[in-house]
């Protein structure tokens, strides 16, 4: 290439490097604004940030140096001010040159980037070990070392969604269990789903990993600080994908002790109404809830489904005809073929409680009237 | 000339149903992709309606899904890639000196398959349960749960593929047999040469897709379990069988555009193509490293290392030719004696918007860091920055260089730049804030977002309204050229280089009857 241009060079590098500095100092003043990554809370979390910062930083000076010459050429080289083509066309040189210091600046860049991965997939010396389940649309899990396990579902009310009622501030954002980690201490999770393939996000943690009915993936956090840390779904994983977000709790080891004692209770109570008879009304009552967290994404909050999609339970034969029929529905699935989608089996989800609730509540609202009364200790007959 | 003499062709509906000339399927080729064009546009618009504020507003979640899921495919399938094979029809035999394609009868059928697959998967939307709404991307299980409208895309997609192999052979068959004497392989124009290129990636990538739709056809009908876990198949396989495919087609969209830069750049610098062999040698090497990159897509599926790292190399590998193919646009540039018309404009636009879609996905290259990325908006940002920045400027490029050569009359460059400018300050309102939307946590295809994210959001929905409507002035454009409008010299610009500008504007009905010699 020309003497004009190896001269004029360096001053043009020099002008256009400050330029991007300047430029990139300016997204430090929009912080707040949710520019970059939200602040990171693991030691893995750090890395990726300051990976993401540094890849960042050398593509916006190349950027800004192959464009400074493009956009210097633009002014200074156009026929309107009368400059003469060249007559050059190739230079071998100038062809190594540029294939071979990218290829370095990506070396650079490939060095930190395998150390984090590294760490990241480092999993051993965990001191809990938390599984993740993925369900059509919200998340199960459970601690196995501590036997404790629930769904957190989404707890955003319909108005706020359907812009009925002001929004509130975590809108979408919240959830009715969100999982509890002890801060300070390396977490293990498995994670594997029950229907499709879902994805667990939580970008404050620097996690993400998808969650693929028949595979166990693994992961692990640590947390630096105690705090609330918000996430969602990240794979397409069907109507609601975008209505089922992930709330992480870390707490201090104390506080996680006692909120493991506070969920065995929980448990020990829901198995205890598996073995009373229940009045109708109670029934109803706690069926409309399970019905609003279990069955409504597909049924839909009134009952009435999606045409083609997923059956309605208004006017549905299940729900006027023999009860057992419409338990088993409940416990173990049903495929029509009629409809695209199969209904998966609920018997590991809910309590027997919760069944007699869903069905009662089926048959005699949504408008149906069945009339009939389930009680736990049918659905328990049933379960096989 | 004397082919004029021959130029008797049908009139009225019978020559387009039944043409073998390269020009009028050419024109068929165009005239379908911006019709779909406009179909995929709209379904943008019902997108980005929706995203405008938090809450479900027009459309419930499902429908939503159908949206991007439609919207995908018909960009990809019925726009990108046959406006493309329609510009390879005009322009192939024309700059290589053959008097038509290799296979014109095949050449009408590869055309003639679109329409009815287009009908097929736009008809899937109209089905009980609505269309796909698993994503373009097909995924099992989620797909195996789709409706009927699922079954008319799979085999919509069967028949788009089947047209796209056809049309590749075509083009292929026409290169390595058809040039006129004297235009070896490395005197072709670089339109023909990536071409050549993105032909091949077709047949290779093609069937593959194929495979991977007829195991979804059979796991959903025929009860196989290629992808169910419960019957001991692999939900994973799917992905890697589908993004062998998918990632050679990101370059199939991208290299023709690339060729287009490569004719359009030198006219408008007055100066040669900087690097005329390496470009070819960057082209193929793109394309070659193409297949061995699929899995960049999959980093969170949980692949073991050794699988991770080697994707995470051979994917920054890539940004290697593509930036060789940068530096040699800007250096044909360097000392050129440059003007500024609108097919240069989108040019230049094209190669600076591709290059941000470039860096961007040589972070999402990065394995640790796509951790954060993946299904976010910044993947979202990303692929548009590369096929609208690349390919989508790369047409409008194409169109607006040829159109003065395709029908005789030049356009009005006063409204091709205001469409350049609108659309240009569209896109990138549209597309930029989504780089920041999924760095602060916003995943893709969702219908409903957390509070934060508003401001962005309604940016973008502003953009993408303003890119739409900047398209009308194009339609505007383009139809005034084909009826009217000053007459076009045979060169049209003063920098022009190749065969087809020997020929006379509008080229005669059957041009190069006569191999024109090369020296």
């Amino acid at each position: 290439m020309s003497k004009k241009l190896i001269r004029e060079f360096p001053g043009i590098v020099s002008r256009l490097i400050l330029g991007a500095g300047l430029w990139l100092a300016a997204p430090a003043v929009f912080a707040e604004y949710g520019l970059n990554f939200p602040k990171p809370v693991t030691p893995v979390a750090h890395k990726i940030l300051e990976l993401h910062n540094m890849i960042l930083l050398i593509c916006v000076i190349i950027f800004v140096i192959v464009f400074g010459v493009m956009f210097y050429s633009i002014f200074a080289h156009r026929k309107s001010r009368g400059y003469k083509p060249a007559k050059f066309h190739d230079n071998a040189t100038l062809e190594v040159v540029w294939t071979v210091i990218p290829f370095l600046i990506l070396v650079s860049m490939a060095i930190p980037s395998t150390a984090t991965l590294l760490e990241m997939s480092d999993t051993s010396k965990s001191d809990l070990t938390i599984k993740i389940t993925a369900y059509q649309w919200k998340w199960k899990y459970d601690y196995p070392d501590q036997d404790v396990g629930f769904f957190s579902t989404l707890t955003t009310p319909r108005d706020q969604i359907e812009n009925k009622a002001a929004k509130g501030e975590h809108y979408l954002l919240e959830v009715d269990n969100p999982i509890v980690v002890p801060v300070g201490k390396k977490v293990r999770f498995l994670v594997t789903a029950n229907d499709v393939i879902h994805a667990w996000w939580v970008p404050q943690l620097g996690v993400k990993k998808d969650a693929i009915p028949g595979f166990i993936n693994e992961f692990w956090i640590r947390a630096d600080e105690a705090g609330t840390f918000r996430g969602q779904c990240a794979e397409l994983c069907g109507k609601d994908h975008g209505f089922m977000p992930i709330v992480v709790s870390a707490v201090s080891q104390e506080d996680f002790t006692k909120w493991v004692a506070v969920q065995k209770g929980k448990a020990a109570a829901e198995s205890a109404g598996s073995t009373k008879t229940w009045s109708k009304d109670e029934l109803m009552e706690k069926g409309k809830k399970a019905y609003a967290a279990t069955c409504a994404a597909c049924h839909g909050p009134e009952g009435k489904g999606i045409p083609g999609v997923f059956p309605a339970i208004e006017g549905s034969k299940v729900a006027s005809g023999p009860v057992e029929e419409h338990i088993k529905t409940v416990l173990h699935g049903r495929a029509t073929g009629k409809f695209g989608a199969q209904m998966p089996a609920f018997a590991a989800q809910l309590s027997d409680a919760d069944v007699a609730a869903i069905v009662t509540f089926e048959r005699n609202a949504l408008g149906n009237k069945a009339g009939d009364v389930v009680q736990p200790s049918q659905a328990k007959a049933l379960r096989k | 000339m004397s082919a004029d003499h021959h130029a008797q062709h049908p009139t009225g509906i019978t020559r387009w149903l039944f043409t073998t000339n390269h020009k009028d399927i050419g024109t068929l080729y165009l005239v379908f992709a911006f019709i779909m064009a406009i179909v995929g546009g709209t379904m943008s618009l019902v997108i980005r309606s929706e995203l405008w504020q938090p809450g479900l507003q027009l459309v419930d979640p499902h429908f939503f899904n159908q949206m991007t899921t439609a919207h995908a495919l018909v960009m990809i399938f019925g726009f990108a890639m046959p406006a493309f094979v329609g510009l390879a029809n005009w322009m192939v035999p024309i700059m290589i000196g053959a008097p038509d394609m290799a296979l014109p009868r095949m050449n009408n059928w590869s055309f003639w398959i679109l329409p009815f697959a287009a009908t097929l998967l736009i008809l899937g939307l109209f089905m009980p349960g609505g269309g796909p709404a698993g994503g373009w991307t097909l995924y099992p299980p989620l797909s195996v749960q789709g409706g009927i409208g699922t079954d008319f895309t799979l085999l919509s997609i069967h028949m788009l593929g089947m047209s796209s192999i056809l049309g590749s052979i075509n083009i292929i068959a026409t290169i390595l047999n058809m040039r006129a004497p004297g235009m070896t392989l490395m005197k072709m124009p670089m339109f023909a040469w990536t071409w050549l290129i993105t032909a091949f990636l077709l047949i290779a990538a093609m069937p593959v897709l194929a495979g991977a739709i007829t195991m979804l056809i059979t796991d959903r009908h025929f009860g196989t379990h290629f992808f169910d876990a419960a019957g001991g198949g692999d939900p994973v396989l799917f992905q890697h069988v589908f993004w062998f495919f998918g990632h050679p087609e990101v370059y199939i969209l991208v290299l023709p555009a690339f060729g287009v830069f490569s004719q359009i750049i030198p006219t408008f610098a007055r100066k040669p193509l900087f690097g005329y062999a390496s470009m070819v040698y960057a082209t193929a090497s793109i394309a070659l490293l193409s297949f061995i990159v699929w899995a960049h897509h999959m980093y969170t599926v949980g692949m073991p290392m050794a699988g991770e790292l080697f994707f995470m190399y051979a994917t920054m590998l890539i940004a290697v030719p593509t930036g060789v193919k940068i530096f040699n646009w800007v250096s044909t540039m360097w000392r050129g004696s440059m003007t500024f018309e609108t097919p240069m404009l989108w040019s230049i636009g094209g190669v600076f918007t591709f290059a941000i879609g470039g860096f961007s996905g040589l972070m999402l290259a990065i394995t640790p860091a796509d951790f954060q990325y993946q299904d976010t908006y910044f993947v979202v940002a990303h692929f548009h920055y590369v096929i609208f920045g690349a390919t989508i400027y790369g047409l409008f490029a194409a169109i607006y260089y040829w159109l003065p050569k395709w029908t005789g009359h030049l356009y009005s460059e006063t409204l091709g730049k205001w469409h350049f400018w609108l659309t240009t300050i569209g896109f990138n309102l549209t597309f930029f804030p989504q780089h920041f939307l999924g760095l602060a946590g916003m995943p893709r295809r969702i219908p409903d977002y957390a509070l934060q994210f508003t401001e962005f959001n309604q940016w973008s929905t502003v953009g993408a309204f303003l890119t739409i409507s900047a398209q009308l002035i194009f339609f505007y454009i383009a139809i005034r050229a084909m009826n009217g409008g000053a007459k076009a010299t045979d060169k049209v610009w003063e920098g022009a280089d190749g065969l087809e500008w020997t020929l006379s504007s509008p080229p005669p009905y059957h041009s190069f009857a006569v191999a024109p010699k090369i020296k």
